[in-house]
C-alpha cells in the first residue's frame, strides 16, 4: 500500500512541479510542430509514410524530456533529501518519477494522434495504438529517469548528456530511412533503438503493415523497460548521495 | 566468531526489548573510500528526550543522522527506531520520524500548505485529517497568514519554519533535526527553539546536531560529543560542564589598553586569552586573583570597567575533550 501511495504522491508532485509549468507544456506542444518542420517538410515523402515516425518521434521526446532533469534539480535545490526522508525508498521515487514522464508523453501525444486521426480519416488499429502508446511511454520515461542517474549535478550537464544518448537513438530508429531499406551495420544498430519497435507498431496502427510482429515490438519495448529500470535503479542508488 | 556473532545478536534482541530507548545505534561505522566517516559509535536515546549530537564541523554528525533516518546504509552496525531496524525495514521505521536535513529545503514553487500536504500524502493521513493538522501546524508556526504564498516568496527563517511543519505534520515519535538553527536570524531561531521544546512537552524525541553549543546546552537533556568519527562522551550538559569545572576564569575589561605583560603578572594565573575588549583569566582560585586584580588595578591607576568570575562553561568542556581527542 505504502509503494503505491508513495509512487501517486511522487507522481502528483512531479506534475504540480515540473510538468504543469506553461513554459513546459508550450514547449511540449510545439516541439512535434518543430519536429515536422525540421524532419518533413523538403525532403518530398508522403506525409502518411512519415507520421508513425513523426508520433514515435514526439512520444519519445516528450515522455523522456524532463525526466533526466527531476532528480539533478531537486538535488541543487536541496529538495532531494528532503523527499527520501519521507517512507519511500529508491525504487519508489524511480517509479513516481517514470510515470510522471509517462503521463506527460501522452498528454503531448494524444494532440498530434488526434491531429493525424483526424487529418487521415484513419481507421486506426486503436487496440493496438492504445498499449503501443502506453508502453512506449514508460519506455522512454523510464530511458528519461536513467538519463538523470549519473552524479551530474548541474542540470546543463545532464541536458548535455541527455541530447548525446537521446538523438543517436532516434537516427539509427528508421524513422527517416524505412526499416526495410536500411542494411547491413545501421539495420542491426536499428534493433538497439526502442524507437524502431514503436515507430513499427504505429505502421502497424496505421497502415495496418509492420516489418517485425508486433508482439515481438511489445516484448522489445518491455524488454528495453526493464533494462533502463535495473540500470536506473542500479546507478540511482550509487549515486544517491552524491551530489547532495 | 561464532561467539561475537551470539553476542551480537543477543545485543540486537536485547535492544529490541526494551521499550525505553526509541533510538539506539550499535557499532555504527560508515567508510567513504580510504575515508572513516563514522567509526563504531553506540548509544541510545530514550523516549521523549532532547538528544544532542555535537561536534565541530566534519566530525561525522550529519553522516550519522543520514544513517540512523535510512539515507546512508552504514558500513557495519545496526540501528533500531522504536524496536524497527532501518536496515532491513527502511518504509516502516521511516514513518515513525520526522527529518529535518541540514541541507533539506521544501519546494519553493509550491505554498507553505501545499508543502505540509505533500509531506502528509506520503504518510497516507486521511484528506479532512490533513487539512485540519495542515491549518494547525502553521498556525502554530506563526505562518497561518502567509499559507497561500509561494515559499520562493519566504525570508530563510519562514522556510525553515515550513521545512519543520512538515516534517511533523504525520505527528512523528521521534524528530531528527540536522543543524536546525544553522544560519537563521536570532527570532528565528528562538521560534524553532521554542517549538523543539514543545515538541518535548507533547512527548516527541528530538534529535539534534549542532555545532551550537549553546542550543545543545539550553535544549538537551543529554549530548553525545562527536569528533573525528568517534564519539567522545555522552553526559548531560551540567555534568560535562562539571568535569572541567576545575579551572574557572576571571572576565575582566578595563577602560583603557592594558599591555599583556602587566596582566601576566598577576598571581595566580594559569592562562590568558584576550576577547574582545576583555581579558578571559583562567586560575584555580578565582577569589584570590579577583583580590589581586583589583590591588594592581588601584597600584597602577587602571579603572575596572566589569569583572565577573565564569565557571567553565560547556563550550569549554567541549574544546576541552575535542582537542584531547586531537592530541590523543
Amino acid at each position: 500500500m505504502q509503494f503505491f501511495r508513495g509512487i501517486m504522491v511522487i507522481t502528483e508532485k512531479n506534475i504540480r512541479i515540473y510538468y504543469t509549468k506553461a513554459p513546459v507544456i508550450i514547449f511540449g506542444l510545439l516541439f512535434p510542430l518543430f519536429l515536422f518542420f525540421a524532419f518533413y517538410l523538403g525532403r518530398g515523402i508522403e506525409l502518411s509514410l512519415f507520421f508513425p515516425g513523426f508520433c514515435a518521434m514526439s512520444l519519445f521526446f516528450t515522455s523522456s524530456s524532463v525526466g533526466p532533469l527531476i532528480t539533478p534539480w531537486e538535488k541543487q535545490a536541496g529538495t532531494y533529501e528532503r523527499l527520501l526522508s519521507f517512507p519511500v525508498n529508491i525504487n519508489i521515487v524511480i517509479i513516481g518519477d517514470i510515470i510522471a514522464g509517462m503521463i506527460f508523453g501522452i498528454f503531448i501525444s494524444v494532440f498530434v494522434l488526434a491531429f493525424g486521426m483526424i487529418y487521415f480519416h484513419s481507421n486506426t488499429k486503436i487496440v493496438f495504438l492504445i498499449p503501443s502508446i502506453l508502453l512506449s511511454s514508460f519506455c522512454f520515461s523510464s530511458l528519461g529517469v536513467l538519463l538523470s542517474s549519473p552524479s551530474l549535478r548541474s542540470p546543463s550537464h545532464i541536458m548535455m548528456f541527455s541530447s548525446l544518448v537521446r538523438f543517436p537513438l532516434i537516427f539509427i530508429s528508421g524513422i527517416f530511412i524505412p526499416f526495410t531499406k536500411l542494411q547491413g551495420a545501421a539495420r542491426v544498430a536499428a534493433f538497439f533503438s526502442p524507437i524502431t519497435y514503436l515507430v513499427d507498431l504505429f505502421t502497424f496502427s496505421f497502415h495496418g503493415r509492420s516489418y517485425i510482429n508486433p508482439l515481438l515490438d511489445y516484448s522489445a519495448l518491455c524488454l528495453f523497460s526493464a533494462l533502463f529500470i535495473t540500470i536506473s535503479k542500479r546507478f540511482h542508488k550509487k549515486n544517491l548521495m552524491r551530489g547532495l | 566468531m561464532r561467539l561475537v556473532r551470539i553476542r551480537d545478536i543477543i545485543g540486537i534482541i536485547n535492544m529490541q526489548t526494551n521499550d525505553k530507548y526509541v533510538i539506539i545505534a550499535r557499532e555504527l561505522t560508515k567508510r567513504f573510500g580510504a575515508l572513516t566517516a563514522v567509526n563504531r559509535i553506540s548509544f541510545s536515546v530514550k523516549k521523549g528526550e532532547i538528544f544532542g549530537f555535537l561536534g565541530p564541523n566534519g566530525a561525522g554528525k550529519t553522516t550519522t543522522i543520514r544513517m540512523l533516518t535510512g539515507l546512508l546504509v552504514p558500513n557495519s552496525g545496526d540501528v533500531l527506531i522504536n524496536g524497527i531496524h532501518i536496515k532491513t525495514h527502511p518504509i516502516r521505521a521511516k514513518k515513525n520520524m520526522g527529518v529535518i536535513p541540514e541541507m533539506g529545503n521544501i519546494y519553493v514553487d509550491l505554498t507553505a500548505r501545499q508543502n505540509i500536504v505533500l509531506a502528509g500524502k506520503f504518510y497516507g493521513i486521511p484528506k479532512r485529517e490533513l487539512e485540519r493538522r495542515t491549518a494547525s501546524i502553521l498556525k502554530q508556526l506563526g505562518l497561518e497568514d502567509r499559507m497561500n504564498d509561494p515559499v520562493k516568496t519566504f525570508s530563510r527563517g519562514m522556510k525553515q519554519r515550513v521545512n519543520i511543519a512538515s516534517a511533523l505534520v504525520h505527528d512523528p515519535q521521534i524528530l531528527f533535526l540536522d543543524e536546525p538553527t544553522s544560519g537563521l536570524d536570532v527570532q528565528s531561531q528562538r521560534l524553532i527553539k521554542h517549538f523543539i521544546q514543545e515538541m518535548k512537552r507533547q512527548g516527541t524525541t528530538v534529535f539534534l546536531t549542532t555545532h551550537n553549543i549553546e542550543d545543545a546546552n539550553q535544549l538537551c537533556e543529554r549530548i553525545a560529543i562527536i569528533h573525528q568519527g568517534e564519539l567522545v562522551t555522552i553526559d548531560r550538559p551540567e555534568r560535562l560542564r562539571k568535569t572541567f569545572d576545575t579551572t574557572q576564569s576571571v572576565e575582566v575589561s578595563f577602560d583603557s589598553i592594558i599591555d599583556i605583560s602587566k596582566i601576566k603578572k598577576i598571581d595566580p594565573i594559569n592562562r590568558i586569552e584576550k576577547r574582545g575588549d576583555k581579558w578571559k583569566l583562567y586560575t584555580e582560585n578565582p577569589d584570590k586573583l579577583v583580590k589581586n586584580v583589583v590591588r594592581v588595578a588601584q597600584e597602577k591607576d587602571f579603572t575596572i570597567l566589569s569583572m565577573e568570575i565564569c565557571r567553565a562553561s560547556l563550550e569549554d568542556a567541549f574544546v576541552k575533550l575535542t582537542d584531547s581527542k586531537r592530541h590523543a
